[in-house]
């Protein structure tokens, strides 16, 4: 296997390296299980979409540049966010479409990039996990993985060979948590209300625990539902696959 | 009206916080999100259909001059008339030119959204000719005194009680003076004395959901039939239309009626489906004895050509307000305007400016729902990005945003002193939260703890650890 | 007013080409459209409403039920005026109605099947409880009854009175709404339209109170099909 063993860059995004380094460490547990030789390039900074989310185009741009050059000599780029890997594989290529030098390798990075759920089932072909978790666990799907990537079977079929873990929907699970990045704080009042609401759709389902592979939308559901005094334990779905659980849920403090 | 879009915050806020206005929303989506779904599982063509309308309608665009000019061509060949006009003030003047030469007292008017955009009620109110809205949402709001809040359906924010309060206030001067309290009731009093004005009204006035250029036809579509009483049964029928409203067949005219009321209230059809040609015939025994259809710009002709082209490609199903999380937590009077949910925060800064209307497009997490249930697959996600570059660009954008992207992008662009300053800010934060693993309050995040905590950083930062392991 | 009307066309007109960043089109863009137009196309047509004639039948009667419409089936034409008259009784309503002046519908036995039955030929009156009309055709793909205005059929007809009752014949009864424009097509000719053609799916509603849906907003509260079977 090693010399077959694909180069991985891994694309930690700045919420994770900020927030829950731990997420970065499942994601590498879980690639290097699939048969990855994986590298987080120091290099990498964030992939733009503030700057492109608020209209900044300049600094989007500079950015994607930055991030292009970060990962140029990986066989593939994984993310662990289903946003950040969306803006690398669709808004990329259009955003430096008339940068002579760029846009071809805007194009090449999209094509060698995937969110982490969708590269270990679809590329590397992983069907089970071997990790245990006790509990009901709701599945949160993120607007870009579900809209923009089209991942919504994957992560699904991976929760479901965990040991001990019984996995349910979410009502309305289509809708978006509120969380848009300078969205929730621009216009917190419509982003909490929005969070409110996805809180109550979780609680409903009755689920311990509620995952999903963005660590943004994971934030906001887990800074509503503390804010609510909910037991609901909030966790990046690469933790419960990788069985790395040991650390407190996100938002509770250690025991 | 005089917008409000730029208090979108205020209004958002105000609409959050009325319990009878989230009740009243929480239908819309519950109701109209499951029925479209419901239909559109009904019809596997419908994805097709929705590529062959788009299709259509840019085909339209590409060529609005010479589909306008032939259809002006059928109307007039039909006996009626068209009337180009290139703003709002121009419309309504033609409008009460219009009613004058009937001598028209009063006017019944179907629903159209060009008919708010005009305000062509006020308008001929202070012209001394009396406007009766017929779509029952539009007389409630009417009664009320307050603009539409949803596309399709435009009284949507009145519970039945506000309903029962504004009969009871309004219609005792018509001898009603029974408090109704049922539902039936108050369909069945506004059905008996509309149709008193149905019958006494000089001129009828609708909009159009489509125009043909093939026939110089407009059509209607309605649920209730109060179109249809407007327009047959008066002297004169005036058509409110835009622009980009035209199709060139009879047969395009169908494949869009196909995802029309599909889309909108998950109906197989509408109604009514009622497609107006001229005035009535010579052997005609009903029918109105003028057409007119008064032809509306007011800036859309700008927008050709243009990266916000396809907005006009819009049929106002209002499938987009339906399933955008923002709508269904603010409801329609928040965007302060006569459009809102995903499409108005499209067209809204293009018809009143970005200046006033730049929270629109803004105040979007870019969740792409309404792209995705868009029956003319109108990528709004992107256009809203436009205009927050436009934004950017043209500094309507608060200094304090720009100033935190700018200064946060300078570093993240230079990725040794980057993660240095990840690291002290992380430390920072990692600190004030003193191992309890949330905050209530961060400085500069009140948008953020005002409804929630702020998960704590687990400590340290991913590269920090990376490197540590590496080195290990 | 056209001195004004006529400068608006200009105005938009060149704000248009000045927008799409060309002139004029020219005379062969024009002659495609002219061509596009003068021959029209159909686009796609659901597969449901191409089935044999006897599904469609059942399709159009499937969903004028779903629509909130009701009908009653006869076998033959002269079966028809003894069904209005049950109709009418079995709804409590008057045996009076304003009927289209149809040369075909007047011309059904009445008299026979109906004897109690008052009939007046003529558009709509207020005080009219019942209207009853023919139609152009029916579509199967919706239960769409589909109806034109003309000397033989008034528009208020359709709208004005409580009750609207269709008499129609299977043989009416067609797959989808481009049927009806060819249908249209071959009596007015290419490009021509009456003042009115009108679509109708069911009886008036409204969902303007709550999102709760009420019948006979505006429009009739019933809509009744008498469907003849053989014609």
């Amino acid at each position: 296997m090693p010399e077959t063993a694909p180069n991985v860059g891994l694309l930690v995004t700045c919420l994770v390296d900020l927030f829950r380094p731990s997420v970065g460490f499942a994601a590498v547990k879980l690639l290097e299980d699939a048969g990855c030789r994986v590298e987080a390039p120091r290099a990498q900074t964030c992939c733009g979409q503030p700057a492109y989310n608020s209209g900044d185009k300049r600094d989007a741009k500079a950015l994607a540049r930055n991030v292009i050059d970060a990962f140029a000599d990986f066989d593939y780029v994984v993310v662990p966010s289903g946003s950040c890997a969306g803006m690398v594989r669709k808004h990329y290529p259009a955003l430096l479409a008339d940068d002579a030098k760029y846009a071809d390798k805007a194009r090449d990075l999209a094509a060698r990039t995937h969110e982490l759920m969708a590269f270990l089932v679809d590329v590397r072909g992983v069907e089970k996990s071997d990790a245990r978790y006790e509990g009901t666990v709701a599945y949160h799907d993120s607007c870009s993985s579900l809209r923009e990537l089209g991942v919504h079977d994957q992560p699904r079929r991976l929760l479901r060979t965990v040991a001990g873990l019984n996995l349910v929907e979410v009502p309305d699970g289509e809708v978006c948590c509120g969380f848009g990045g300078i969205f929730a704080l621009k216009y917190g009042d419509i982003s909490g209300e929005i969070v409110r609401k996805k809180a109550d759709a979780i609680e409903s389902t009755g689920a311990d625990t509620v995952c999903a592979a963005d660590l943004g939308c994971l934030l906001n559901i887990a800074g509503r539902l503390q804010r609510e005094g909910s037991g609901i334990k909030v966790r990046h779905v690469a933790e419960i696959l990788a069985g790395m659980t040991e650390l407190p849920p996100i938002a509770e403090g250690r025991r | 009206m005089q917008p409000t879009s730029a208090n979108f915050i205020a209004n958002a806020r105000d609409a959050i916080a009325d319990d009878n206005l989230q009740l009243a929303i929480a239908r819309v989506g519950e109701n109209f999100g499951a029925k479209r779904q419901q239909a559109v599982d009904k019809l596997p063509e419908f994805d097709a259909l929705c590529g062959r309308a788009v299709e259509i309608k840019d085909d339209v665009l590409a060529h609005l001059d010479y589909y306008l000019e032939v259809y002006e061509r059928a109307v007039t060949a039909s006996g009626g008339h068209v009337h180009w006009c290139a703003t709002v003030e121009e419309a309504c003047e033609t409008v009460l030119r219009l009613c004058r030469s009937v001598d028209a007292k009063t006017v019944t008017k179907g629903k159209s959204m060009i008919g708010e955009e005009m305000e062509i009620n006020p308008y001929l109110e202070r012209h001394g000719i009396e406007p009766i809205e017929t779509d029952l949402g539009e007389y409630i709001i009417q009664l009320a005194g307050e603009p539409p809040s949803h596309i399709i359906a435009p009284a949507v924010h009145k519970t039945k009680e506000q309903v029962t309060d504004l009969f009871h206030e309004h219609h005792r001067k018509f001898g009603k003076t029974e408090r109704l309290t049922e539902g039936e009731d108050l369909v069945a009093e506004a059905r008996e004395l509309l149709r008193g004005k149905y019958l006494a009204a000089d001129v009828g006035i609708t909009g159009a959901n489509f125009l043909i250029a093939e026939t110089g036809s407009s059509i209607i579509v309605t649920n209730e039939g109060n179109g249809d009483l407007t327009q047959m049964l008066p002297k004169m029928h005036i058509v409110l239309a835009s622009l980009e409203k035209v199709v060139p067949t009879l047969e395009d005219a169908a494949t869009l009626l196909r995802l029309l009321a599909r889309s909108a209230s998950g109906q197989e059809m509408s109604s009514y489906t009622t497609l107006s040609t001229g005035p009535r015939r010579a052997d005609d025994p009903d029918g109105p004895g003028e057409y007119h259809v008064v032809l509306l710009d007011n800036g859309r002709s700008e927008l050709l050509g243009g990266e916000f082209q396809d907005i006009l490609r819009c049929i106002r199903c209002g499938a987009c307000y339906n399933h955008c999380p923002v709508y269904t937590s603010v409801g329609g009077h928040a965007y302060g305007w006569v459009y809102g949910g995903p499409m108005g925060a499209v067209l809204t800064p293009a018809l009143i400016g970005l200046a006033e209307a730049r929270h629109l497009p803004s105040a979007t997490p870019f969740c792409g729902r309404c792209e995705e249930v868009c029956p003319m697959q109108i990528p709004l996600p992107k256009m809203m990005r436009h205009w927050r570059e436009q934004s950017f660009q043209r500094r309507l954008t608060p200094g304090r945003e720009r100033l935190a992207v700018a200064l946060w992008a300078w570093f993240a662009r230079r990725p040794a002193l980057y993660h240095l300053g990840a690291r002290f800010a992380i430390g920072w934060l990692f600190r004030r939260a003193r191992g309890r693993g949330h905050m209530r309050k961060v400085p500069f995040m009140r948008g953020w703890t005002l409804t929630r905590d702020l998960p704590a950083p687990e400590g340290g930062t991913f590269q920090q650890q990376w490197r540590r392991r590496k080195r290990a | 007013m056209s001195n004004k009307t006529q400068g608006g066309r200009a105005t938009i007109l060149g704000w248009i080409r000045g927008s799409l960043d060309r002139g004029e089109l020219s005379a062969e863009q024009r002659a495609a459209i002219d061509s596009r137009l003068a021959n029209p196309r159909r686009n796609l047509i659901p597969a449901r409403a191409q089935v044999d004639h006897a599904a469609q039948v059942e399709l159009f009667l499937e969903y004028l039920g779903a629509a909130n419409g009701t009908f009653t089936r006869v076998a033959a034409e002269a079966d028809a005026p003894k069904a209005l008259s049950e109709y009418l009784s079995s709804q409590n309503l008057p045996q009076r109605v304003a009927m289209a002046p149809d040369a075909w519908l007047q011309g059904l036995p009445w008299e026979k099947g109906a004897p109690l039955l008052e009939r007046r030929a003529g558009p709509a009156r207020p005080e009219d409880q019942v209207g009853v009309t023919g139609a152009l055709a029916g579509i199967a793909e919706t239960g769409t009854l589909m109806l034109v205005s003309g000397p033989d059929s008034p528009s208020t007809l359709t709208m004005l009175p409580e009750t609207h009752v269709v008499v129609l014949r299977a043989s009416q009864i067609i797959g989808a709404m481009e049927d009806g424009w060819d249908a249209l097509r071959k009596r007015e000719g290419q490009g021509k339209m009456p003042r009115t053609a009108i679509f109708i799916t069911g009886p008036s509603r409204t969902g303007d109170i709550e999102m709760h849906m009420y019948l006979g907003a505006h429009g009739p509260r019933r809509l009744h099909v008498i469907f003849i079977d053989e014609s």
